[in-house]
């Protein structure tokens, strides 16, 4: 029986930048068990040899030509932005006061 | 006029028998009657719908050549883009943003003069099984009001079956157009993946997305699809080949010597008993139009679910990282003094649901150092027995059929509190993504026990397409004659339609 503490979860949820309740991370906790039990399903075959398939077809890099084609406007760019100054994305802080 | 075919009303628009301005109308009456019941859409576009419709009702006038779907009403699964109109994928994330661009199909359904009514009712970004996982609530299967409508393409499968468009697009990622086609009794295709341009399409699991077509008969269901498919050269993993010719498939309509194969691992326990009786009596009707039944073995099957669990959840982990407050969508916490990440956090808390946290942190977990082999390399090595298991029965057979969904359609709340349970609902449809070939369901009849429709899932290679519309065009012949008439017509009517 695997399991997730409340701490591993609310580790997990730091990383994935979801600032979660108390609540929501007694109860993720609670259901990872039979989750990770279920998946963990992968483990039962022997796999030794077995090729990992990423992406179903043969995927190659694909080159064009550098030539300058048509985009989104500034205007239609900013369009969805929460908040904007000089035609750019105004975002909150990124670095402290001291940096 | 909202019953017939798509192929009836196209055949009644170019002989002039009526506008696409009144049979575009009838629908949003149509929609303006029965979705406060059945919630399909989530946003209806009726004024550009119209407008589109009267664009093609004057080209016609004009003597201008036309595509056969030219000024027919379509529902629009609302995870893909359409310049203007507001875009969620069903997540509160989004709520509000309209897209500066058109996704690939909506260039194309534009293209092709299809009218679109509006977009639909989904689980967020497409996690999940019954549309309970919207932001902005459920959908209902008009089947059964109580009951949902499968997921997470439900307000597409429901808009289709309730009369309010003829055909609609949804998308699928481990079943989400195939299962609640079966649970609607309509038709739904997932084409091949690379088939349909993923541009404009908000990711949930880029290797298993694709989008494609709903209808009610097989044949208006090929003619979507061959509008939507097609190279794109601005989807990496656009398939650079011809289009199968899924129109032609679907008229030809012939078994006759083809070899059908039954998988052994999609059957039996865990399946309801009408599902399993439909399923055979479509297997005896296809053996008395002349094919071949076949049973084929298919073992790592039975650890599809696991490695989809792995591999979805992953790769929608790295995905959804783009949802972060800065560019589009929502913003929260943004006071005085706060930083970014603390913005990231607090809009991510709030904009995201359940079932999209949980498996934000699933896959987190899975592709995290010391866990990486164990859960997200261990399921692509399933993924590889998954093709290789393909490979071999498509040696012993043309095309591959199990039934779609092991239940009919469940009770809104069953389910909901139990993902494990949920997760269930894509036993048999999940193994398609996970090889990226083609799959079809398709109405076989109605379970005895609780007069719900049940679906037959058709699989092909990749670019195969076209047997799906062979095999479902002939099965769907025969039963149509049995029942004297299309199942679609049995659903109750939802207050008075027209």
């Amino acid at each position: 029986m695997s399991s997730l503490s409340r701490d591993d979860v609310a580790k997990l949820a730091a990383l994935a930048r979801i600032e979660m309740t108390e609540e929501e991370l007694v109860n993720l906790a609670s259901q990872f068990g039979s989750i990770l039990d279920a998946v963990a399903r992968v483990q039962e075959l022997d796999l030794e040899g077995v090729k990992a398939t990423s992406h179903p077809q043969p995927i190659e890099n694909i080159f064009r030509e550098d030539q300058v084609q048509s985009s989104l406007t500034p205007e239609q760019a900013l369009s969805g932005a929460p908040a904007q100054e000089d035609q750019r994305f105004r975002v909150p802080q990124i670095l402290g006061e001291a940096e | 006029m909202i019953k017939k075919t798509a192929a009836q009303m196209s055949a009644a628009l170019s002989s002039g028998e009526m506008t696409s301005v009144a049979l575009t109308q009838s629908h949003l009456d149509r929609i303006n009657e029965v979705d406060p019941k059945v919630k399909a859409f989530l946003h209806v576009d009726s004024e550009n719908a119209l407008a589109q419709a009267a664009k093609v009702d004057g080209e016609r006038a004009a003597g201008k050549k036309l595509h056969p779907l030219a000024g027919i009403p379509l529902a629009l699964k609302d995870v893909l883009a359409q310049e203007g109109v507001p875009t969620t994928a069903g997540s509160k994330i989004l709520q509000g943003w309209k897209p500066p661009y058109d996704s690939t199909v909506v260039s194309k359904l534009k293209q092709a003069g299809v009218v679109i009514l509006g977009k639909t009712n989904m689980d967020e970004f497409a996690m999940g099984s019954s549309t309970e996982n919207s932001g902005y609530g459920p959908t209902f299967n008009p089947w059964d009001l109580s009951r949902t409508p499968g997921g997470s393409s439900g307000g597409s499968a429901a808009a289709v079956s309730a009369f309010e468009a003829p055909i609609a697009v949804g998308s699928d990622t481990g079943g989400s157009i195939r299962q609640p086609a079966a649970l609607t009794g309509i038709v739904g295709v997932r084409p091949t993946y690379g088939a349909v341009s993923r541009y404009g399409l908000i990711a949930y699991s880029s290797s298993l997305d694709q989008a494609g077509p709903f209808g009610r008969t097989v044949l208006d269901t090929a003619m979507l699809h061959e509008v939507m498919a097609g190279h794109d050269p601005r989807d990496a993993t656009s398939i650079n080949a011809a289009v199968p010719k899924v129109v032609a498939a679907a008229r030809s309509a012939d078994v006759k010597g083809k070899k059908i194969g039954v998988i052994k691992q999609l059957q039996g326990s865990g399946y309801q008993t009408g599902v399993l009786a439909r399923f055979n009596e479509s297997l005896e009707t296809l053996a008395s139009l002349g094919a071949e039944i076949v049973e084929v073995d298919c073992p790592s099957f039975e650890f599809a679910l696991a490695a989809y669990y792995l591999i979805a959840p992953s790769e929608c982990s790295s995905n959804l990282a783009r949802f972060d407050a800065m560019r589009y969508g929502l913003r929260t916490g943004d006071v005085d003094g706060a930083s970014a990440e603390s913005v990231m956090n607090a809009t991510r808390e709030a904009g995201f649901g359940r079932e999209v946290k949980r498996r934000i942190i699933l896959g987190t977990y899975a592709l995290s150092s010391g866990y990486y082999d164990a859960y997200y390399g261990s399921a692509q090595k399933i993924r590889t027995l998954i093709i290789e298991d393909y490979k071999k029965a498509f040696t012993q057979a043309d095309v591959l059929v199990s039934p779609t969904s092991p239940i009919t359609a469940f009770k809104i709340g069953e389910k909901s509190e139990d993902p494990i349970a949920m997760y269930l609902a894509d036993v048999a449809t999940i193994p398609v993504n996970l090889a990226g070939i083609c799959g079809m369901s398709l109405p076989a009849g109605l379970a005895d026990e609780d007069g719900l429709p049940v679906g037959f899932q058709i699989m092909a290679p990749a670019m195969q397409d076209q047997r799906l519309y062979e095999v479902g065009g002939a099965l769907e012949a025969a039963l149509v004659s049995k029942w004297g008439g299309y199942l679609i017509d049995q659903v109750p009517a939802l207050g008075g339609a027209k």
